[in-house]
């Protein structure tokens, strides 16, 4: 009978990285951004990285929401950078908002997926990622301009010139090895963090 | 204001309906591509002042408006009723989040409709938008769009609510089937 299978077709390498020392890493200065992080691991880390920072959206439900946002944010505040983070799990639900990022194109927003390749909030099943589909490809057939795959230390550097001096739509794919995300608990109010992030990015609520 | 042209007696309510959301500081135009709002749609793909971006489906809408929100614009989100369904769970955002969103829907499977799969969704649109928190107001003829939908933007701009302007069957017409 039919039932999920490991895809041949996408070989990719092994994870190496672990999220709580590489994501730190590669966004270096979180607070330098208007933060938009999708629901569980990527809202627990950027969240912890941020010692709950006003800056960071951090959502924990409204599932496939996150890149969207991010759109919508960046479009609204054309001179700050802004970072959509989320997870595989999270960015599958709603793949179409790829395709359009990439017709809207917005220069100031770079998408970060942290791909661990499971479902960490539900008892960590395997993600389609898991079997073997590839996000980064799905972002550069849907016209992302600049899509970038980070599997160890070695491609940290052109990740971080992205994030930071990039000059266009960017999709980092950021492959980690299953566990943990650095948790120090998180507002789970989502119109406190609302008015918190407003009054933070905009001066009023 | 009339909404028809007293000459040609041409429909002039979407184009009054798009002036008044420009002066409502509407800057994000989202849409599902729909004959029923393609005044509105086309005015924005034209309008060097606002953003006008094409959905793949409903829901990102939603979200996108929300993110707008974060940074101090206002949108609209522009749909049909079938398109109503998709939204349910990312209007999540709106009830939990107190984001404010203006939805307008042009309406299918209701008054005339010769489509029998427009209906289940269409009868559905108005009870599962509000079971959702979502306040709902309905547009039945020409002169009700525009103080309808100021209405509606007083309570979604000022008052922070979410609230969707039905532009129902009997206002837009029937698709005709053979």
């Amino acid at each position: 009978m039919a039932r999920p299978k490991k895809l041949q077709v996408n070989p990719m390498p092994e994870t190496v990285l672990d999220r709580r020392d590489v994501i730190p890493l590669l966004i270096e200065n979180p607070h330098d951004f208007l933060v938009v992080a999708g629901l569980a691991g990527s809202a627990q880390e950027l969240t912890a990285i941020t010692n709950d920072g006003p800056n960071v959206y951090a959502l924990a439900g409204a599932m496939g929401a996150a890149v969207s946002m991010g759109i919508g944010l960046a479009l609204a505040q054309p001179k700050r950078r802004v970072l959509c983070v989320t997870g595989d799990g999270e960015l599958l639900m709603n793949l179409g908002a790829l395709a359009t990022a990439a017709l809207m194109n917005p220069p100031n927003l770079t998408i970060i997926c942290v791909d661990n390749g499971h479902y960490g909030e539900t008892g960590n099943q395997d993600s389609h990622t898991g079997f073997g589909v590839n996000l980064a490809k799905i972002a550069e057939g849907s016209g992302i301009p600049a899509v970038l795959t980070i599997n160890t230390m070695d491609d940290l550097p052109e990740g971080s010139r992205l994030v930071r001096q990039g000059n266009g739509l960017a999709f980092i794919l950021l492959r980690v090895k299953e566990g943990k995300p650095l948790n120090t608990g998180r507002l789970m109010n989502p119109a406190v963090g609302r008015t918190r992030f407003r009054q933070h990015a905009l001066g009023h609520v | 204001m009339t909404s028809h042209d007293v000459t040609t007696g041409a429909v002039t309510w979407p184009d009054q309906l798009y002036d008044l959301l420009k002066r409502a500081n509407i800057t994000q135009f989202a849409y599902v591509p729909d004959a029923g709002h393609r005044v509105l749609i086309d005015r924005s793909l034209a309008d060097p002042d606002v953003h006008s971006v094409a959905l793949t489906t409903e829901e990102e809408g939603v979200a996108l408006l929300a993110g707008a929100d974060l940074g101090g614009a206002r949108g609209v989100l522009l749909i049909q009723s079938s398109g109503a369904g998709n939204c349910i769970n990312m209007l999540s955002l709106n009830k939990g989040g107190k984001f404010p969103l203006l939805m307008l829907i042009s309406m299918r499977g209701e008054f005339g409709e010769g489509n029998p799969w427009q209906f289940p969704m269409g009868q559905a649109t108005q009870p599962v938008l509000e079971a959702m928190g979502t306040i709902v107001l309905r547009a039945e003829a020409p002169a009700e769009v525009i103080p309808t939908v100021e209405a509606a933007l007083t309570m979604v701009f000022q008052s922070g609510e979410t609230v969707a302007v039905l532009l129902t069957q009997r206002l837009i017409g029937a698709k005709k089937f053979a």
